[in-house]
């Protein structure tokens, strides 16, 4: 791989995107990349939108990514992706969590949200693949692991090893919580490899 | 795949990974991934760093934090940031390594100890850390704190990176010493908050300067100040020698074509965005190197300056009679990025796919989060149509709608004085009442001064603390009203209504912001005094708190007039979809808010 690859990550905060990036980051420099991330801590995590950006190759700088220069987009929440849909690439991939999280703001009356949100991206030209991450998470054990759902299957698009990505959730996930992240891993992983 | 060769792949797999990790340790190569924050406290702590304080604020809350985590270090949250500069820096004379580390407003806070320990100057190496963050991410300016080195005539340094950010910050202790002056570590969001790979040493322990008296140099009276400030001109004229051959100062040959100088996070963007040019990289800021920079300029055509915020570098590489270009194609506000810089640089915008004008993006701002003890309180607020000045925390998002129950907010503790001074403009309008609303944490950093100066200038304001038992926003950090410290031992827990009683203030109501009722009372009963008064509205954060056994709320559709009452409380939990509202099970928390807002009982407990 000579060049960058780009991946932003969106959502709402409080939906594990921070821990996301962190194992990608992780397994992107156990895999012998550069890499650099970003995203924002503090008052956006209050539910608000959030994203975090990573970038890995042979030699990276910057820890944004450029608009229109994303390779992969990983879609915690539907309407999320539209917000960050200027930093895709043209015919870019995007994986999205097929779940919608109302903003306040529309049960107030003061937006409304869009009802075809994949078909919408799909007539740009991107390609979209839609996850079942809070039932395969639940499959796993509990909703909560839907995060670990959406980064397997980021994963499988990626060019490391899925056993670097065991490595690091051994690493960086707590004991007790361990067999179902992975078997979370695993059901996020294999079905789009399959 | 079977299974015994699956389970023999994985282990072949996991040796070969502790296998090439161990190859890179054997090499000296093993790198982390770190944030800038936690490199600064790497940085630190392999400098021998023995005393390191902080106040809590987004994007320096870190650095403190993984401080905390090292053994040898003695860490503390103080009360504010004056406090920090204070202890750290007095460590420092005392002759021991110190650090303190704030968010970029905390700086102006610390300034007035900062401005005349330039001139003391330390025993021990000492490094005060401002973390900016330009965007404002999470703060009320976007102030460029590469001001107060220049102010203070102290050297800065700014790292770009996590690497930088780790030497930078143990090099800075050397320097400290060399030339007896704080040292300035410049940072900003995108290098706190961005993660990169670090090589991190090993701690060098330092032996602790024994201090000896020294009146002429630390006790800063008229007469001594005047030969101090002196000491800091000539040290600052050594500073300058000093930053022309600092190996932070480097050029980067390119096509002799475009020539730029830049600093921090901004020469990530510039690098990658125009590999072909040459660059002065700046990691010593304050005093510039004003040869190498007339060197680098004399080498290229063209010379721009990219530099996040005001133009610090411009006006003073300007001031050496070298013209540049730096904001008038860069902006001043905000923060700087990979397109726009390349928009500076070329005049191109970069291609991107527009979402179509017809597919709605509905708004997604911050909230207060479902059960947050802050709720209740803002909607008594609203029901008794008061004036609010407000503070820092995240009561702060109640300003946004549906709550929309603040009318001011400036900085930390100016909710208090925010409210004498609407008060004593309202003297002459009987009834118009203004009441403050502040955190805590917020009331201890800054807020003990102001409700001393309600009782002694007889200023009739009600006083609100909403005490949730934490420093929330930043991510839950203990205050002298939790009782424990920083590295989790228990300690005395300050009783806000004891200070409120100690400075004089004689009504005081403690409430349960979950209890509508007692809080409305106690609001109207404390408006009606023609004296100060003080409301603490206790509840532990909904997010610290989280081993409750509360009765979550359903919505009884047969009940529900769709009046929307509960929607403007603004709970995320309370969702509307179509036409129906409705709890969603896995947000609420159970705090029943919503059940004593309901006109018709439609919201009731489940068990």
């Amino acid at each position: 791989m000579n060049e960058t690859k780009n991946v932003i990550m969106v959502g709402v905060g409080g939906q594990g995107i921070i821990l996301a990036s962190e194992l990608l980051s992780e397994a992107a420099l156990l895999a012998g990349y550069d890499v650099r991330k970003s995203e924002v801590h503090g008052m956006a995590q209050r539910g608000g939108s959030v994203s975090s950006h990573v970038r890995f190759g042979e030699k990276v700088l910057s820890p944004l990514i450029e608009l229109g220069q994303a390779d992969i987009m990983l879609a915690f929440e539907k309407v999320e992706s539209l917000r960050a849909c200027e930093y895709l690439k043209r015919g870019a991939t995007i994986i999205m969590n097929n779940l919608e999280i109302i903003p306040t703001t529309v049960s107030l009356g003061a937006g409304s949200y869009p009802s075809d949100v994949p078909g919408c991206l799909r007539e740009l030209g991107f390609t979209v693949i839609l996850v079942d991450a809070q039932n395969k998470a639940k499959e796993a054990g509990t909703s909560k692991a839907a995060n670990v759902v959406l980064l397997a299957s980021l994963a499988s698009l990626l060019e490391i090893d899925k056993e670097i990505w065991m490595e690091v959730i051994r690493r960086r996930v707590p004991k007790k919580f361990l067999d179902i992240n992975i078997s979370a891993f695993n059901l996020g992983y294999d079905s789009l490899k399959a | 795949m079977s299974a015994a060769k699956s389970e023999f792949n994985l282990h072949f797999n996991s040796i070969r990974l502790v296998y090439n990790h161990l190859q890179r340790e054997y090499m000296g190569i093993s790198r982390k991934l770190m944030t800038g924050d936690e490199a600064i406290a790497r940085g630190a702590w392999e400098a021998g760093v023995k005393v390191a304080a902080a106040y809590p604020g987004t994007p320096a809350t870190e650095i403190l934090e993984n401080l905390a985590r090292y053994d040898e270090i003695y860490a503390e949250w103080s009360p504010n940031e004056k406090v920090a500069v204070e202890v750290a820096g007095n460590a420092a004379i005392a002759g021991v390594r110190a650090i303190a580390s704030m968010k970029h407003v905390g700086l102006n806070v610390a300034a007035d100890p900062l401005m005349t320990l330039s001139y003391t100057g330390i025993g021990r190496g000492f490094v005060i850390v401002s973390a900016d963050d330009p965007g404002m991410h999470s703060s009320q300016n976007e102030q460029d704190n590469r001001y107060y080195a220049q102010f203070a005539k102290i050297p800065m340094l700014e790292p770009a990176n996590s690497q930088e950010a780790l030497e930078m910050v143990r090099d800075a202790f050397t320097l400290s010493e060399e030339y007896d002056t704080p040292v300035l570590i410049r940072v900003t969001t995108r290098v706190c908050h961005g993660k990169s790979p670090v090589t991190p040493g090993e701690r060098i322990e330092q032996e602790t300067k024994a201090f000896s008296r020294n009146t002429a140099k630390y006790v800063m009276i008229p007469g001594h100040a005047r030969k101090r400030h002196v000491v800091v001109e000539e040290r600052t004229l050594r500073l300058r020698e000093l930053s022309e051959k600092s190996p932070y100062n480097r050029i980067i040959k390119g096509t002799g074509e475009t020539g730029i100088i830049t600093s921090g996070v901004a020469s990530q963007y510039a690098m990658e965005v125009a590999p072909e040019a040459d660059f002065l990289l700046l990691g010593m800021t304050n005093p510039i190197p004003s040869e190498l920079i007339r060197k680098f300029a004399a080498t290229v055509r063209k010379v721009y300056i990219i530099e996040e915020l005001e133009p610090y570098l411009e006006d003073q590489i300007r001031a050496l009679g070298i013209e540049c270009i730096g904001k008038k194609v860069f902006p001043r506000c905000g923060e700087l990025s990979p397109e726009i810089i390349r928009r500076g640089l070329t005049g191109k915008t970069p291609e991107t796919v527009a979402i179509p004008k017809d597919i709605p993006i509905p708004a997604r701002p911050p909230v207060l989060c479902p059960g947050c003890p802050h709720r209740g309180f803002f909607h008594i607020i609203n029901k008794n149509k008061l004036f609010v000045t407000g503070d820092i925390g995240c009561y702060t998002l109640s300003v946004l709608p549906p709550l929309t129950s603040m009318d001011t907010c400036i900085c930390m503790g100016a909710s208090i004085t925010g409210a004498i001074g609407f008060s004593k403009a309202f003297r002459d309008q009987p009834g118009k009442k203004a009441v403050a609303v502040l955190g805590d944490s917020t009331f201890l950093h800054s807020g003990l001064t102001g409700l001393m100066d309600t009782v002694y200038n007889k200023a009739n304001v009600v006083t609100c603390v909403l005490d949730n038992r934490t420093t929330a926003m930043t991510g839950h950090q203990e205050h002298p009203g939790t009782g424990f410290t920083v590295k989790g031992e228990p300690t005395y827990s300050v009783k806000i209504a004891d200070v409120a009683r100690a400075l004089g203030i004689q009504h005081i109501y403690e409430v349960d912001p979950y209890n509508l009722a007692e809080t409305d009372a106690a609001v109207k009963s404390s408006l009606a005094l023609d004296v100060p008064a003080v409301i603490v509205a206790k509840r532990a954060c909904a997010l610290k708190c989280k081993n409750v056994d509360f009765a979550l709320s359903v919505v009884d559709q047969d009940q529900c007039k769709k009046c929307n009452a509960c929607l403007k409380i603004g709970c995320p939990a309370i969702v509307k979809k179509g036409d129906v509202i409705m709890v969603d099970k896995g947000m609420c928390y159970g705090c029943g808010i919503c059940r004593q807002v309901c006109p018709f009982g439609a919201l009731i407990a489940v068990e």
